[in-house]
C-alpha cells in the first residue's frame, strides 16, 4: 500500500524538480522572433517524471537497507556472485580465457577509433591501480596523483625532443622519475592525514602544472611540445593504423603487468603494512611498522605507475602541453578508485571502463552526456558507497 | 620457585608534563623478570600515560627509561619511536581495543610479525623462495599463536565482526608475535563478563610461565590484580603512592584513602 505520507512526499519532490529545471527546461529565448517561449509542457514532463522516479528511489533505498540487515543477521553464508566467480577456478578459467580473446580480437573487429578509446581506458586502469595504492590500501588520500603523471610525460616528451630518445629507454626513466618525486613529494606530507594531507598533495599537482605552464625556457610553457615519436618496435615504422594497435596491445601488456605486481604487493608483508596503516596508524606503529618507511613505499610505488602511463599517453598523442595536467585528472582517476571499490583490482578495472567509456559512448545522447553522467555517478556512491566491487582478503586453510 | 631477580624494566624519575599539567611526577617503577607486575590507580591518575611513555608514543620531560632484555645489555630507551621500543621486546595492548577491523584476525597477528620478518618491495614483486618461505613462517608462526590464545577457530573472521572478549584476546595475540620479553597490557580484562575475566587469568598466566614473558598491566578488575600479580604499584596525581605485594596493598591506608577518600575509617 502506497501511503499519504509518501504521495505527500514525492509531491514535493516534484515540485523540487520542477522548480529546478524550470529555467533550462521551460524557459527559451528565441534571439531571432526576439520573443520568449514558455515550454509548459517540458514542465509537465518533469513533473510528473520525479513523482514516479521518487518512488523507485525510495523503494530501492528500502531494499537496500533491507538487506543490510540480511547481511548481519546471516553473515556465514551470502558471498557477492563476482567473488564467487573470481574464488572459482571452473568459472575463473573461462571467465579469463573469454577476457582474452576479446581483448585480442579487438582492435581487429573494431575501428580505429574504438581502438583508441580502449587504449585510453586501459591506460585509466592502470593509473588507477597505481592510485589504489596510495589511496585504496595505504589509505593516504592523494588529489595531486597528476603531478606524477606529468613526470612521467614530460621525461619522454624532453628527452626526445632534446636527445631523440626513443619510447622504450624513457619508459623505465619516467618509471625511474615517478619513484623518485613520489619520495620527494613524500617526505614533507608524512606527518599530515586525512583531510590535510588531501589539501597539500592538491597543492602539489597545481604547483607541478604551474611550473610546467610558466616555465618557457624547460617545458615550452603553454604551447607544449610537438612532434614526439610514437613507440618503435626494433626501428620498424609503423603506418598510424598499426601504430595505434601496438599501442594498444602495448597497454594491454601493462595491464596485465601492474594486476600481477599490485596484486603480489597486497598479499605481502608490504602490502599488509599499507592496510594496517590505513585502519590505524598508532596501533601499526606500536605493532613495530615504520610509519615513514611504509607511508613513503606507497606514494613511490603509486607514483612510479603513473610515471610509466605518462610515457605511453605521450607516446599516444604525439603532443603535450601542461593542459592535460588539471586537477580535474586527479579527480578522475581518484573517482575511479572509489566507485570501483577501494582496495580491490577487479573493482578499479571495471570503474576505470565504465568511466572512461560511459562518456564516450554516450556521445550519441550529446547534450544529455554529462548530465546522465553525474547521474550515474550519484545513484552509485547512494546504492554501493563501498564500490562496485568491495575488497576481499586472502582467506588461509589450516589442517588440524 | 628459584628465579633470579632479573630487573629488565627500570623506570626512574619519569615526569611527563602536558601544558601546565603534571601527568606523571618524578615516577620510578620496576620490573623483575618472570613476575607479573600490576599498575593501579583511580581513573586519572596517569597510567595510560605512562605506558605511552615507555612504548614511545610520548617522550617524557625528565627520567630515564631501561630497558634490559634477558641476557641482552641494559639501554635506555625513552625517546626511541614506537616502532623501534617493540622491535626492541617491549609489545602493548591497547584500554581502547585498536584492532585492524577490515583485516583478518590472522592478518592482525601477522602485522605483529612485521618488524621480525624484512621482505621488502622487490622480494614481494618478484616472490622469490626466500620470500615465500619467510610468508609461508608468518602465517604459521601467527597460527600458532591463535591457537595458544584460543581463538584459532576465528582465523578468517574479520577483525571487527569478533565478540568482544575475543577481540581483547585477539590484542594481546598481536602483541606476541612480535616476540617481547615485555608485555604491557592497558585494562585487559574492561568490559568482560566473570568468565572471560577467569579465562583471561588463566591464559596471562600461561603468557608467563610457558612462553617466558614478564607482564606490566594496568587494570581495574581488583579480583584479577590480586590474583595474578606478583608485585603492585599504586599511582595517585602522577605519583606513586605505594608499592608491595598484593597483600602489602591490600592493607596499606595510604591506597585506601587514595581510592576511596578521606573521610573513610579503616
Amino acid at each position: 500500500m502506497i501511503k499519504f505520507q509518501e504521495i505527500k512526499k514525492s509531491f514535493l519532490v516534484s515540485l523540487w524538480f520542477m522548480f529546478l529545471t524550470f529555467p533550462i527546461m521551460v524557459i527559451r529565448v528565441n534571439p531571432i522572433e526576439k520573443i520568449v517561449e514558455w515550454r509548459w509542457k517540458n514542465m509537465i514532463i518533469v513533473g510528473i517524471g520525479s513523482f514516479l522516479l521518487s518512488f523507485v528511489w525510495r523503494y530501492m533505498l528500502k531494499k537496500k537497507e533491507a538487506g543490510e540487515k540480511q547481511a548481519e543477521t546471516d553473515e556465514s553464508g551470502k558471498t557477492f556472485l563476482i567473488h564467487r566467480i573470481l574464488e572459482e577456478r571452473r568459472f575463473y578459467i573461462p571467465l579469463v580465457t573469454g577476457l582474452t580473446i576479446i581483448a585480442v580480437a579487438f582492435p581487429f573487429i573494431f575501428s580505429m577509433y574504438q581502438t583508441s578509446i580502449m587504449t585510453t581506458a586501459l591506460m585509466y586502469i592502470v593509473l588507477g591501480l597505481g592510485l589504489n595504492i596510495v589511496v585504496g590500501l595505504a589509505g593516504l588520500l592523494d588529489l595531486g596523483y597528476v603531478a606524477f603523471y606529468a613526470v612521467g610525460a614530460y621525461s619522454y616528451a624532453l628527452l626526445n625532443h632534446h636527445f631523440g630518445l626513443g619510447f622504450w629507454s624513457a619508459l623505465p626513466i619516467g618509471a625511474v622519475l615517478g619513484f623518485i618525486f613520489g619520495i620527494l613529494l613524500g617526505f614533507p606530507v608524512l606527518r599530515l592525514r586525512g583531510d590535510y594531507l588531501a589539501i597539500v598533495t592538491l597543492g602539489f599537482g597545481e604547483i607541478i602544472r604551474l611550473v610546467l605552464e610558466n616555465w618557457n625556457e624547460f617545458s615550452f610553457g603553454p604551447s607544449g611540445i610537438a612532434n614526439i615519436d610514437r613507440p618503435g618496435f626494433f626501428g620498424i615504422q609503423f603506418s598510424l593504423q598499426a601504430a595505434t594497435i601496438y599501442l594498444y596491445f602495448l597497454m594491454i601488456g601493462l595491464v596485465i603487468f601492474t594486476i600481477v605486481v599490485v596484486n603480489r604487493l597486497q598479499n605481502s608483508r608490504i602490502g599488509r603494512a599499507w592496510i594496517a596503516l590505513r585502519e590505524d596508524e598508532t596501533a601499526c606503529q606500536a605493532m613495530g611498522i615504520d610509519k615513514t618507511r611504509t607511508k613513503l613505499r606507497a606514494f613511490a610505488l603509486g607514483a612510479t605507475w603513473a610515471g610509466m602511463v605518462g610515457v605511453i599517453f605521450v607516446a599516444k598523442t604525439t603532443f603535450i602541453n601542461p593542459a592535460s595536467f588539471t586537477f580535474l585528472e586527479s579527480a578522475m582517476i581518484l573517482s575511479i578508485v572509489v566507485l570501483g571499490g577501494m582496495g580491490s583490482i577487479s573493482g578499479v578495472i571495471i570503474g576505470a571502463l565504465i568511466l572512461i567509456l560511459l562518456p564516450e559512448y554516450l556521445r550519441a545522447f550529446s547534450d544529455y552526456r554529462m548530465l546522465i553522467f553525474g547521474a550515474i555517478m550519484v545513484i552509485m556512491m547512494v546504492f554501493r558507497p563501498q564500490g562496485i566491487i568491495s575488497n576481499i582478503r586472502r582467506t588461509y586453510k589450516f589442517n588440524e | 620457585m628459584n628465579r633470579i631477580m632479573n630487573t629488565i624494566l627500570e623506570v626512574k624519575n619519569l615526569t611527563m608534563d602536558f601544558g601546565g599539567l603534571r601527568a606523571l611526577d618524578h615516577l620510578d617503577l620496576n620490573v623483575v623478570e618472570g613476575e607479573i607486575t600490576a599498575i593501579i590507580g583511580p581513573n586519572g591518575a596517569g597510567k595510560t600515560t605512562f605506558f605511552n611513555c615507555i612504548t614511545g608514543i610520548y617522550n617524557p620531560n625528565e627520567g630515564e627509561i631501561l630497558s634490559s632484555p634477558p641476557g641482552k645489555k641494559r639501554k635506555k630507551i625513552n625517546g626511541l619511536k614506537p616502532n623501534h621500543v617493540t622491535k626492541k621486546g617491549i609489545a602493548r595492548t591497547f584500554q581502547n581495543i585498536r584492532l585492524f577491523s577490515n583485516m583478518t584476525v590472522l592478518e592482525n597477528v601477522m602485522i605483529g610479525r612485521h618488524c621480525r620478518t624484512s621482505s621488502g618491495i622487490l622480494g614481494a614483486i618478484l616472490r622469490g623462495r626466500s620470500t615465500i618461505k619467510e610468508e609461508k613462517d608468518v602465517v604459521d608462526f601467527s597460527y600458532n599463536i591463535l591457537k595458544k590464545t584460543g581463538i584459532s577457530h576465528l582465523v578468517n573472521e574479520f577483525a571487527k565482526n569478533l565478540p568482544y572478549g575475543a577481540q581483547r584476546r585477539l590484542e594481546i595475540a598481536r602483541a606476541m608475535a612480535t616476540e617481547p620479553f615485555l608485555l604491557l597490557l592497558d585494562e585487559p580484562a574492561a568490559g568482560m563478563n566473570p568468565r572471560e575475566t577467569r579465562e583471561l587469568d588463566e591464559l596471562i598466566t600461561r603468557l608467563r610461565d610457558e612462553d617466558n614473558i614478564s607482564i606490566l598491566m594496568i587494570e581495574h578488575d581488583m579480583k584479577l590484580v590480586m590474583s595474578l600479580s606478583d608485585r603492585i604499584f599504586v599511582v595517585d596525581y602522577g605519583r606513586k603512592i605505594a608499592q608491595g605485594t598484593p597483600c602489602d596493598i591490600i592493607n596499606n591506608p595510604i591506597v585506601i584513602k587514595a581510592y576511596l577518600g578521606e573521610d573513610f575509617d579503616a
